[in-house]
């Protein structure tokens, strides 16, 4: 295993709202989230919103502070300055840039292309000279496949498709040479047809300057084609992880198996028809409020399996082989074999008309 | 963002007028002394509070004065102290209002802490106060006072908008660059917020020819000067509206109501281009789309 | 069975049965613009047939949004129907209705009884100052004036029950209710008055993927219950493959495709279908490369002359810059792409 370009240790964010009369609550967006980013690999956070996923990508781009735990680049913590607002050294800033999920609302609609990249370039490249500039950023439109460069650097934002505003918000992001890509949801608000484009470029870049990935989405299909490893998040919490096959054809979380049972998945190898595939999935339940949590085990309102101790205390993490993990008491019980003999929803209806109303 | 001016009636007749206040305000004076020969402060005493005539065209004042002559000479002192004014109070709403917006925190409270106690200042009693401590109160230090005192509102609202502006995803990506705070409000924000300024201005502009003819009724002016204000506070101490002198107040009060008429209507058109939702223009687009309709419903023969 | 004639618009008399409920013929909007009219939807023909579900697929510029808000009359300017009909057939026999010539009065009344919409912020689409159990009731009592309160409160109830959400918190205001939990509420409230046809704008995608199958699911079983038809428009073809008995694939205004999701998926007949098939990457089976399709979304307002898709088209031929292919049926499927006109295919 390679060292982690940027890590997490036991990070939480816990966020002060005031609602109208006056009280404050704590949302804890996230709690006692833990991940590694090595060079040249693609982890994807899968989760529902809500889940805390955007928080932990924020979180990790230094966009505010985390509450607790620390943030490590090349295994030294970095402290930042501010609740709200973070400042942390420039060299962060260059070692790690985060991609929005909206294209149209990450370029500065009365800036051209031009205005973006060269500030990009010029922040961390101190003084270069015009035709350097000019190189440069011909370079970054042709990395992300804009060419010719000439045609798009005097757009504006409103003038290029979201696919295009999306390529050149990558660029601006490679302007800095950064070893860590953030994508928050980087390909959700494109058009179908063009996804596939933008993750086949996500990958080129990895392939290609050994950039470190995290990938954020709700759709595990599209994890699955980009990414290496998986974790899932839910509740602000993550309940399992490990590589991207492993947990998806033999997910060792009753959520992450509700997740994937729920997606749809056209290229169904057996035959099902629509009663099957929807029948029964009334009530699948929903996820907390994260301003007061269920106690123990997050997801214990909604499982199937839940037992008295799920109900009372918090799971403990179970290291399974490859390198995979679980945080659910179903292992600690050996009772893990249990998540394979039916469905999510089946065993959830079961569970509902067993119990006594 | 292109945007004909000329296009809209409203705002091109606003342009307009307000223009020809400006030239009148720049080139008045000399062209009332040099071709129609008149002096502002000449006491024609010949002509003592006299009716429009031949000779005087506006008529004259209790001291035989002119009335054309100070109309337009006072034309120059309320512009003067008109666009001055609106420049130090937009001025101070920019320097206050945009970092209020864009900073949050300690120091973006700290800044709506002074604006709110801007807002709820009791402006008159101060002005006098402040007057009397300056001893004599030229145009200058008018609009001086009136931009002190003018600028919350505006900073309030810039406040607001800076703030939508400074959460907005392109803002906070260009920080996480590595933008330092001054270029991300110099550079990024404030763009956005030209049409918001432009309009503050026009509505100081309005504000501090208001705010100048209502100081001088009260006594607070330049004693030598001549304003609109100064002008309608001599007509008023003299009696005027009793007397039955109205061209001796009715000219400069048709010139501040104007003014104030000419900076609504170019408000107005700047709305519209800082809001996309053009009013005036959803009505071109129903009269089209009703076009289309009804050639659509005609019957292709039967 | 009971058989109508309707005549379509090029004359020709097509006898239907009367499981149509929804005939759409040479449906075609325009946005009135400054320069040349924008034509988001151009000769949009289909048949709904009774319960049946209709997927209508498609990407920015497709003009399913617009379909939408034509089929159902919410259009604004500067969006105008320059020509075509939308027929539709109500169960009781009697003769059927043009949507598009109906008087605003005639076309209230039909609105929720006989035909009723969901949107994608439906979930923000119920009143914020009215319970929603008052909400229903306000439906059902203005459709039927015989109602009485009591029996409106309890009807308002069950229908929401019937999609999960229990009988208490029908005195419950909107803001109160989870996101999912409103999507369902809109969800039954378009079903109160008991519609023949349902049209439903991305109903699930503000929602998560576990909320998505629940609200699907309840709306399967009140399908069964109640037999209606859905036009179910959406982005997310791999869902209409599971979910649609038909889709329509909508590509610059037009359907280039319509077929069964089976015939759909396993044999796509346009090219644009089977980019777009293969742009959804599987979950269990083999991981390989996929391109999705390349270029853009046409621009409409400057669509190329001859095929609009044919810039991006693998399977490109010279007249396909030339001709545009309109859509025709290929036994109980139609396609618009010259790979299948006649004489090609031998």
């Amino acid at each position: 295993m390679n060292e982690p370009v940027l890590e997490a240790v036991d990070v939480a964010k816990h966020f002060a709202v005031a609602n109208s009369v006056g009280d404050s609550s704590v949302v804890r967006a996230v709690e006692g989230a833990s991940i590694r980013l090595e060079p040249g690999r693609i982890t994807a956070v899968v989760g529902e919103s809500g889940s805390g996923k955007t928080t932990l990508a924020r979180l990790l781009a230094r966009f505010y502070e985390p509450t607790s735990g620390q943030i490590r680049l090349d295994g030294v913590t970095v402290a930042g300055d501010g609740i709200r607002r973070s400042t942390v050294p420039k060299s962060y800033r260059k070692a790690v840039q985060l991609i929005f999920q909206d294209p149209f609302g990450s370029l500065n609609p009365l800036h051209r292309v031009r205005h973006n990249l060269e500030r990009a370039v010029r922040l961390h490249h101190g003084r270069l000279g015009r035709t350097e500039v000019d190189r440069r950023m011909a370079s970054l439109l042709e990395r992300v496949s804009l060419t010719p460069a000439s045609d798009y650097l005097d757009k504006f934002p409103h003038e290029l498709s979201g696919g295009q505003r999306q390529r050149v918000v990558i660029a601006r992001a490679l302007a800095v040479e950064p070893r860590v890509l953030l994508g928050d949801e980087p390909i959700s608000m494109l058009d179908v047809s063009i996804r596939l484009e933008m993750l086949n470029l996500l990958d080129k870049l990895r392939r290609e300057d050994g950039l470190a990935l995290l990938y954020i989405t709700h759709d595990i299909a599209s994890a699955r084609y980009l990414c290496d490893d998986i974790v899932v998040m839910y509740a602000g919490q993550m309940v399992e992880a490990g590589p991207k096959d492993a947990v998806i054809s033999d997910p060792q979380h009753p959520y992450t198996k509700l997740l994937v049972e729920s997606s749809p998945d056209p290229h169904r190898t057996t035959a099902t028809d629509r009663d099957d595939i929807f029948g029964a999935a009334d009530e699948l339940g929903e996820p907390p409020s994260l301003i007061d949590p269920p106690p123990g085990c997050r997801f214990h309102p909604r499982c199937p399996f839940a037992m008295e101790k799920c109900r009372t205390t918090p799971p403990p993490r179970a290291q399974l082989a490859d390198g995979r993990w679980a945080d659910c008491w179903l292992h600690d019980e050996g009772r893990a074999d249990e998540l394979t003999h039916a469905t999510m929803t089946e065993r959830i209806t079961r569970k509902l008309t067993e119990e006594p109303r | 963002m292109k945007y004909n001016i000329f296009g809209n009636g409203k705002v091109a007749f606003g342009v307009i007028l307000l223009s020809f206040f400006v030239l009148l305000a720049v080139f008045g004076p000399w062209f009332t002394g040099s071709v129609l020969g008149l002096d502002a402060r000449a006491n024609d005493i010949t002509a003592i509070a006299a009716p429009p005539s031949a000779e005087h065209p506006l008529g004259t004042t209790q001291f035989g004065q002119d009335v054309l002559a100070q109309v337009i000479e006072g034309a120059r002192g309320s512009m003067f102290v008109g666009f001055l004014g609106a420049t130090i109070g937009t001025a101070i709403a920019v320097l206050i209002g945009v970092p209020a917006g864009y900073f949050g925190g300690t120091t973006g409270n700290f800044l709506n802490f002074l604006t709110n106690l801007f807002l709820v200042m009791p402006v008159l009693p101060l002005i006098f106060v402040l007057a009397g401590y300056l001893q004599g109160t030229g145009l200058v230090m008018i609009a001086f006072i009136i931009g002190v005192f003018g600028w919350a509102g505006g900073a309030r609202t810039l406040r607001a908008q800076a703030m939508s502006v400074s959460n907005r995803d392109f803002v906070q990506a260009m920080r996480m660059l590595g933008e330092s705070d001054r270029r991300l409000i110099f550079t990024e924000v404030m763009p956005h917020l030209y049409g918001w300024i432009a309009s503050m201005f026009l509505g100081g502009l309005i504000g501090a020819v208001m705010a100048e003819a209502g100081l001088a009724f009260l006594g607070v002016s330049d004693s030598s000067a001549i304003s609109w204000g100064t002008m309608i506070q001599a007509a008023q101490q003299q009696s005027a509206v009793l007397r039955g002198l109205w061209w001796w107040f009715v000219p400069p009060g048709l010139c501040i109501a104007l003014v104030g008429t000419a900076a609504a209507l170019i408000n107005f058109g700047v709305d519209e281009l800082a809001n996309p939702k053009l009013r005036s223009a959803s009505r071109r687009v129903a009269k089209r789309t009703a076009a289309v309709q009804r050639a659509a419903l005609v019957p292709e023969g039967v | 069975m009971t058989f109508t004639q309707t005549m379509r618009g090029d004359g020709t008399a097509v006898t239907t049965a009367s499981d149509i409920v929804l005939d759409v013929d040479g449906l075609s909007v325009e946005y009135a613009s400054a320069g040349a009219p924008v034509r988001a939807c151009t000769d949009v023909t289909f048949q709904l047939r009774r319960g049946e579900i209709l997927g209508v697929v498609g990407e920015s510029g497709s003009g399913k949004s617009t379909l939408i808000t034509a089929l159902t009359r919410l259009q604004r300017p500067p969006a105008v129907t320059t020509s075509g009909r939308i027929v539709f057939h109500p169960q009781s026999g009697r003769p059927g209705i043009d949507l598009v010539q109906l008087k605003p009065r005639a076309l209230r009344s039909l609105r929720w009884t006989s035909l009723s919409i969901v949107l994608q912020s439906a979930m923000d689409a119920l009143n914020p100052v009215m319970r929603v159990g008052e909400q229903f009731v306000d439906v059902l009592r203005v459709h039927d004036r015989s109602m009485s309160r009591t029996a409106a409160w309890a009807e308002a109830r069950r229908l929401l029950g019937l999609v999960g959400i229990s009988a208490d918190r029908a005195r419950s205001y909107p803001h109160e209710l989870s996101g999912g939990m409103r999507q369902r509420a809109t969800i039954a409230l378009a079903l109160a008055c008991r519609p023949e046809l349902v049209v439903m704008d991305e109903p699930t995608t503000a929602v998560d993927v576990v909320m998505q199958r629940q609200i699907l699911a309840q709306v399967l079983r009140l399908r069964r219950e109640f037999d209606f038809a859905v036009v179910f428009v959406t982005h997310d073809l791999s869902l209409l493959l599971e979910l649609a008995d038909r889709i329509a694939v909508m590509y610059a205004g037009r359907i280039v495709e319509l077929a069964s999701a089976q015939d759909l998926y396993r044999t796509p007949m346009h090219p644009y279908t089977r980019g777009l098939r293969d742009s959804f990457p599987p979950l269990h089976a083999p991981l390989e490369r996929l391109e999705g399709i390349p270029g853009t979304p046409p621009d409409l307002r400057a669509l190329p002359s001859g095929c609009p898709f044919a810039p991006r088209c693998p399977a490109v031929m010279e007249r396909c810059h030339e001709h545009l292919p309109l859509l025709t049926p290929r036994g109980d499927r139609s396609v618009a792409c010259h790979l299948h006109d006649e004489e090609l295919v031998r």
